[in-house]
């Protein structure tokens, strides 16, 4: 379990995403929706969409590729029906900078 | 035959009649109104006044159904006389008509304080239709209109005139806003809704009287302040209509005093609605309404004195888009053995409390968040043990999908609380009548034509069970702004909203959506000529980087290549880009440009600047370019210098925004060698001048374009081009060509609103369309400064902490 310091606040404008790659090479999507930071996968479950260049719509996300929309605090799919999901991971501010925890994920054979 | 006569055509009365006729039977029934309309939903006049319904979405009963059902209807009449001794009315036309059961269903009449200058010209009540009428012509845009009573009906009649582009202040004699249905915290959420709306309210201000000379100049206060008005509406609350019934003899209270079965004080004579007063209470809302009317029609026609009417539960709904309200029972619970449970969101503007009394649910109240309103009527309608949801009594335990919603309702819950009807009895009513729409389903259940807040449940119930259901398509561009986008244009001038987000606050839910934000967008863009409050969240990711999405996620460039004319030294620094950033595709597009595929968003700046060319701006709703044909400079047909024409028409428009894109094309001779004729707008040269032709098509459908005007000089067609453009962008629905605009509005209209227009017209097209102009500029600059920051920058983490 790793915390990444991210950026500056400021860096990423109201209800705006900005896409953060790793140093493992993971990209996230990380919003600003004013009172919080959310943060998730970069790519859209449906065709790998980069989510961080959607429009965000509350608490949500919308795909600019195909307009899939995407719950930003669970990583559920909205729009359409569907079961496919992407990861949210935990953010906290400290000193008006954004952390992101970051968790590599075990595989399901250890885990169980 | 029988002979029933009812004295008001409002929804008590018609009601009533309506479960009457049910029953089937032999009798003759006469109805008395003193307005001039048919039976029409009084609780949705305020959507009227907000211009969110036609007055004829309204009516509840039309001609023919009176006819249908051989009802003698008499309008625009008053009954001004009952006889009890010979049982007849009489009318102030002098109609005299005998009954052998009477019903009397005046409603109420809208109280006017005592005080002085209510009798003033542009005094209004808002009771009636025509009070709305009245009211929809004397509001306008900057009015100043003060509303006094902050209640109910105060407040929806303030956000109609505040939509209608007003300048409104309500004024409260209490502290707290509905103090009826809410408590002090409830009432100050509202007050901060209705203030963000940009109403203005006042509390705890008595008026002492309306000033003016005849025509109401303003509203002062018992402490002498005083506010100007252009119009004043008194909305003190109502009280009920019983002078007639007082003049008969009969019993009257507050209201006039029926019976469990509804009868007054004659046992030929009844009551219902809200000029009865059953066991001291008098109900001012529809629900009760509808059930004293059930009642009394087992009563009269199959003479079932077995359910006797015992009071109704009321529940309030404030209906104002975007401020949720909810009320029921009693919300105070001041009772110490009551137990209260609240929840409280200052940020969001949520705020719930239940009152609980032994276990079960006395009271209920929402401001911020009515979404449960169903789940908490079931609860106080039954009274429901709540102690094995104790833990979940706010929030219900989360269900995996939306439709759910509707599965997770007991057939015995109510869905529509206005006119009763259970969820039960709306899917047996789709099962038994076939139902398939929801128009079908207001017919025959009548669930969804009271308030119209349960709308969405009846389409999900339909959307469920109905096979072939289809939902309607509202006029509005979409559920979070439900106006049509010409209202909205008003509204952004209206108000001087320059932002999205004041737009989404005052005349929508707050949120918006993927849709209307860029729509939006646009309209604020074009409104104020380029003078808003530009806001990048609310735009669709290519006009926040300046290049068009591709499938991968990367970017198309394509720079600005006016008439499709280049140079080598342009194609050089176009090939050393490509060949540096190893571009993947260079292609040639059909618009006379080169378009380069597969960029990085982290190379768009420096690409930019490398090429040294302004933006084609081809991934927007904007202008797009001027395709040309060679024109006189080679061409040996040529009769113009399209070349030359073509580059100055895409000098005058780029850079501009637009309902869609728009292309152009200006050929030199009618060969159209670039295709001009299919074009959003085109310019056709001539021996001797041009032809201007406008809305042409080349894409799912083709459309040859209309003759816009034929001119002789080259400046006169350059100009016409320009009107029409900017009539276009002023007019056009968002996401809409020019090609279905123009067919929608008809060449005829349009010619006559542009080319044809008196010369203030044209010169105020034109002058709105230079300020935009100057107000734009190359996009592409930004690269060298961001307007936000981080708008091309991948980010990385500065480092890990643990």
């Amino acid at each position: 379990m790793s915390w990444y310091k991210v950026t500056h606040i400021s860096n990423i404008p109201l209800r705006e995403g900005r896409k953060v790659r790793l140093p493992n090479r993971r990209e996230l999507a990380l919003f600003n929706l004013g009172t919080h930071f959310l943060a998730i996968d970069q790519q859209c479950p449906h065709l790998g969409g980069p989510l961080s260049d959607g429009i965000v719509v509350g608490d949500t996300v919308v795909c600019p590729l195909h307009a899939w929309k995407i719950c930003l605090s669970t990583g559920s799919v909205r729009k359409p029906a569907s079961n496919s999901c992407v990861r949210s991971y935990p953010t906290r501010i400290e000193n008006e900078t954004v952390f992101i925890e970051f968790t590599e994920e075990i595989p399901e054979q250890v885990a169980s | 035959m029988r002979k029933l006569v009812v004295i008001g055509n409002g929804m008590a009365g018609v009601a009533c009649v309506e479960q009457l006729l049910k029953y089937g039977g032999e009798v003759a029934i006469t109805i008395f109104g003193d307005e001039t309309h048919v039976n029409y939903n009084r609780i949705m006049l305020s959507s009227v006044l907000a211009g969110d319904k036609p007055e004829e979405a309204i009516v509840l009963n039309d001609l023919d159904w009176y006819r249908k059902h051989n009802i003698d209807l008499k309008l625009g009449r008053r009954v001004v006389e009952i006889d009890r001794e010979l049982r007849l009315v009489r009318a102030d036309d002098g109609t005299v008509v005998g009954y052998d059961q009477l019903i009397i269903a005046t409603g109420s009449v809208a109280f006017v304080p005592p005080m002085g200058g209510t009798d003033q010209e542009n005094v209004y009540a808002f009771r009636t239709l025509d009070d709305t009428r009245a009211l929809l012509r004397r509001a306008r845009p900057g009015a100043r209109a003060v509303v006094i009573g902050g209640g109910l009906l105060g407040l929806e009649a303030a956000r109609g005139l505040q939509v209608q582009g007003c300048d409104v202040t309500v004024v409260h004699l209490l502290e707290t806003l509905m103090n009826i249905q809410l408590d002090v915290t409830g009432g100050e959420y509202l007050r901060r809704k209705i203030e963000q709306l940009g109403v203005k309210v006042l509390t705890s201000r008595k008026t002492a009287a309306l000033t003016g000379d005849g025509r109401v100049r303003g509203v002062r206060f018992d402490d002498g302040e005083e506010v100007p008005a252009d119009f004043v509406v008194l909305a003190c609350g109502i009280r009920p209509n019983t002078a007639l019934a007082r003049s008969a003899g009969l019993q009257v209270n507050r209201g006039i005093v029926v019976d469990d079965f509804l009868r007054t004080s004659d046992e030929h004579i009844y009551a219902v609605g809200e000029c009865a007063e059953h066991r001291g209470i008098v109900y001012g809302l529809v629900a009760p309404l509808l059930e004293q009317g059930k009642v009394l029609a087992a009563a009269l026609a199959a003479e079932d004195y077995s359910r006797p009417y015992q009071g109704s539960l009321t529940a309030a709904k404030l209906k104002i888009m975007g401020v949720d309200v909810f009320s029921a029972g009693d919300v105070n619970g001041n009772d110490p053995s009551n137990e209260v449970v609240r929840y409280e969101d200052a940020g969001q503007g949520v705020y719930k409390k239940l009152v609980l009394k032994e276990k079960r649910l006395a009271g209920v109240l929402l401001v911020g968040d009515a979404s449960q309103e169903h789940r908490f009527m079931d609860w106080l309608r039954t009274q429901a043990d709540l102690a094995p949801v104790r833990d979940s009594l706010m929030f219900p335990p989360p269900t995996p999908d939306r439709g759910s919603q509707v599965a997770a309702m007991a057939d015995s819950e109510i869905v529509c609380g206005c006119m009763g009807v259970t969820k039960g009895a709306i899917i047996g009513a789709i099962h038994e009548k076939g139902l398939s729409t929801l128009a079908q389903l207001k017919d025959c259940t009548r669930a969804s034509t009271g308030c119209g807040s349960c709308t969405h449940l009846c389409e999900s119930l339909l959307q469920a069970v109905a096979p072939g259901f289809a939902r309607e398509i509202p006029e509005g561009m979409c559920s979070c702004l439900p106006y049509p986008q010409e209202k909205v244009r008003e509204f952004i001038r209206g108000q001087q909203l320059r932002s999205v987000q004041e737009v989404l606050d005052i005349y929508g839910n707050g949120v918006g959506c993927e849709i209307c934000k860029p729509a939006l967008s646009y309209m604020v863009d074009v409104v104020w000529c380029g003078e808003h409050d530009e806001d990048r969240s609310a735009r669709f990711i290519n006009d926040r980087v300046h290049a068009n999405i591709q499938k991968d996620g990367t970017f198309s460039v394509i720079p600005r290549m006016r008439g499709g004319v280049t140079s080598v030294a342009e194609l050089r620094r176009i090939a050393d880009v490509a060949e540096k950033y190893r571009i993947p595709m260079i292609k040639v597009t059909g618009s006379q440009r080169i378009d380069l595929l597969g960029v990085k968003k982290q190379d768009l700046p420096a690409i930019w600047a490398e090429l040294d060319m302004p933006s084609g701006m081809a991934y927007t709703k904007g202008v797009r370019m001027v395709k040309t044909c060679v024109g006189t400079e080679f061409c040996r047909f040529g009769t113009q210098d399209s070349t030359a024409a073509g580059i100055e028409l895409e000098h005058r428009l780029e850079q501009l925004h637009s309902p869609h894109k728009v292309k152009m094309g200006v050929v030199g001779c009618p060969r159209n060698c670039a295709e001009a004729t299919v074009k959003d707008i085109g310019l056709v040269g001539q021996e001797g001048g041009w032809q201007v032709v406008v809305g042409g098509a080349a894409g799912k459908t083709v459309r040859k374009a209309d003759l816009l005007i034929t001119v002789t000089e080259t400046e006169q067609a350059l100009q016409a081009a320009q009107i029409f453009f900017q009539y276009y962008r002023e007019n056009a629905n968002y996401l809409e060509r020019t090609y279905d605009f123009v067919e929608r509005l008809g060449i005829e209209k349009i010619r006559k609103e542009t080319v044809y227009a008196p010369e203030a017209v044209r010169s105020g097209l034109l002058e709105r369309l230079r300020k935009s102009r100057a107000h734009a500029s190359d996009p592409w600059l930004e690269g060298r400064q961001p307007a936000r920051p981080t708008q091309f920058v991948q980010i990385e983490p500065v480092e890990v902490v643990q």
